[in-house]
């Protein structure tokens, strides 16, 4: 209960202090267009090659953009959890019985909101462009959330990649929904991993204090 | 009664022994003042007492409790104001103490009251909806120790609170700080490497130096310890022990020497002592650069426990 309530206020924080900063929004919006635009413009004879499994390469493309955006997004995220080290923030808070776990969680949180409202603007731009997803709503769902489930990098197993693929599977012709679950559930217990692990390495940061 | 019990801390940096068995009382209400030069192992005693970091051996109790073991507790008893601000400098000051008291579990009318009070308490009330970048360093600091006390809590720690402040500045900070303690009836320990700092704000202090306390007392106290004045002789530096010699003979034997020229010794009166000091010296042909004596400060009786002088140590850390 505690760490919900701290969360939220620490996720208060954050929104606040990037509403500041209108420029910040304004790119979060222009860039995945320029490049769903452009990319798309660009390669867009590329489907003649074959093998994409849809003739509009815009289709292929959309949901690879959400998931780029959520990685970026939670890269972000880790630039602000170390603007807040630096400047001992962090370390205000850890003199406070402020929850541990709330601390990282709420740079989670966060950019997975962000990455939330970018993909659906991304993808509403996308209809617009003439994507149309094949299985409707849901599957709009499903782009959103691998999008936001994906907050953090490892590079040995390729959680971008089942994100892609994940998001792909519910856009392209031939959905199997198993796919897109196994993915779904891998992302989710790599984001709880990784929240673990980025609780734990603070604690031990803490401990070299 | 003791709000804080600090028993034989000891804590290495790898090879580093940053505490070396720390020990030191404080009393309930009272402002006491760790003072020791950049790297004694203040700060780190401090990290200890506020559960940001733990001893190798040693224990500390604060309002009672345990700091290795009942962690929460301490923590909804201190205040913590670090070296380094801490705070979101994107928010505003309003917003930093809302938060603040927010993870302290305080909400609603009576968090927002005590927002508003803190924010005239420590002079900042205009600026309080204004981005903290905008703010000066005084001001900044002055909210620094304002989030310490949202949640009105009995002991509050303050790490070198006047560390990057112009003179002016800090001479406003210490009668804040004086002004707050009462007002709040709260116990302080502080943390300095300004003597004066130390011997103007805190009723109690002790002298820190590589990690131990070397002597602890009122300021007062530590000051009548010592015996007469201080003369400091500074003489060309091939004459030094000609000239420690020389001082022997006229009963003014040099404690201790600073750098490589200057001679500190102890005499009941420096200014009966000081002619026959000079006049000695002369007669042996050695040139005095300089003389001074003054009235036992801080600084001597760090030179007297430690053998040490405080501002070289200072800036050699």
């Amino acid at each position: 209960m505690k760490t919900a309530r701290d969360t939220w206020y620490m996720v208060v924080r954050q929104a606040r202090n990037l509403m500041r900063e209108p420029i910040w929004i304004v790119m979060m919006v222009i860039q995945p267009m320029v490049w769903l635009i452009l990319y798309g413009q660009l390669f867009k004879n590329v489907t003649r090659l074959g093998g994409f499994g849809t003739g509009s390469y815009i289709t292929f493309l959309a949901p690879a953009i959400v998931i780029m955006n959520g990685f970026f997004g939670a890269t972000w995220s880790g630039m602000a959890m170390i603007n807040d080290l630096e400047h001992k923030v962090i370390e205000r808070f850890l003199a406070t019985p402020a929850s541990r776990v709330s601390l990282v969680l709420s740079q989670i949180v966060r950019s997975a909101i962000t990455a939330g409202l970018q993909g659906i603007i991304i993808l509403i731009v996308s209809i617009a462009l003439g994507v149309s997803i094949r299985t409707g709503a849901l599957g709009w769902i499903v782009i959103v959330l691998t999008g936001m489930l994906w907050m953090q990098e490892t590079a040995r197993f390729n959680p971008v990649d089942w994100g892609v693929r994940a998001a792909r599977e519910v856009v392209l012709p031939g959905t199997a929904w198993s796919t897109v679950g196994w993915y779904l559930l891998f992302l989710l217990l790599l984001t709880v991993l990784t929240t673990a692990w980025a609780t734990w390495a603070f604690r031990a940061y803490q401990r070299t204090l | 009664m003791e709000t804080i019990v600090v028993d034989g801390l000891r804590k290495a940096y790898g090879d580093v022994q940053a505490l070396d068995g720390v020990s030191f009382e404080v009393r309930e209400g009272e402002v006491f003042g760790l003072l020791g030069p950049n790297g004694a192992g203040k700060s780190t005693t401090v990290r200890v007492l506020v559960t940001l970091t733990s001893p190798d051996t040693g224990a500390a109790f604060v309002g009672g409790h345990d700091v290795r073991t009942h962690q929460a507790a301490v923590r909804r008893t201190i205040g913590y104001v670090p070296q380094d601000s801490g705070v979101d400098q994107f928010g505003t000051g309003r917003e930093n103490l809302m938060l603040q008291g927010r993870v302290q579990d305080m909400a609603g009318r009576d968090l927002r009251n005590r927002v508003e009070e803190l924010l005239g308490l420590v002079g900042i009330a205009d600026a309080a909806d204004r981005i903290v970048r905008t703010y000066s360093g005084g001001m900044r600091r002055r909210l620094d120790i304002a989030l310490g006390l949202v949640h009105r809590p009995k002991v509050l720690f303050l790490d070198e609170p006047t560390t990057g402040l112009d003179p002016e500045a800090r001479v406003a900070m210490w009668e804040e700080v004086s002004r707050l303690a009462r007002a709040e009836s709260l116990t302080i320990l502080l943390t300095t490497h300004y003597l004066e700092e130390a011997d103007q704000l805190a009723d109690r202090l002790a002298i820190v130096s590589q990690g131990r306390v070397a002597v602890e007392g009122t300021p007062t106290a530590l000051k009548a310890g010592l015996r007469g004045d201080a003369v400091h002789v500074e003489v060309a530096d091939d004459r030094l022990d000609a000239a420690r010699g020389v001082l022997a003979t006229v009963g003014a034997p040099p404690e201790t020497t600073i750098g490589e020229r200057t001679l500190v010794a102890r005499v009941d009166h420096g200014g009966t002592a000081l002619p026959h000091i000079l006049s000695a010296l002369d007669a042996a042909g050695i040139p005095v650069e300089s003389v001074a004596v003054s009235r036992p400060s801080l600084d001597d009786v760090y030179l007297h426990f430690t053998g040490r002088d405080f501002q070289a140590e200072d800036r050699a850390a």
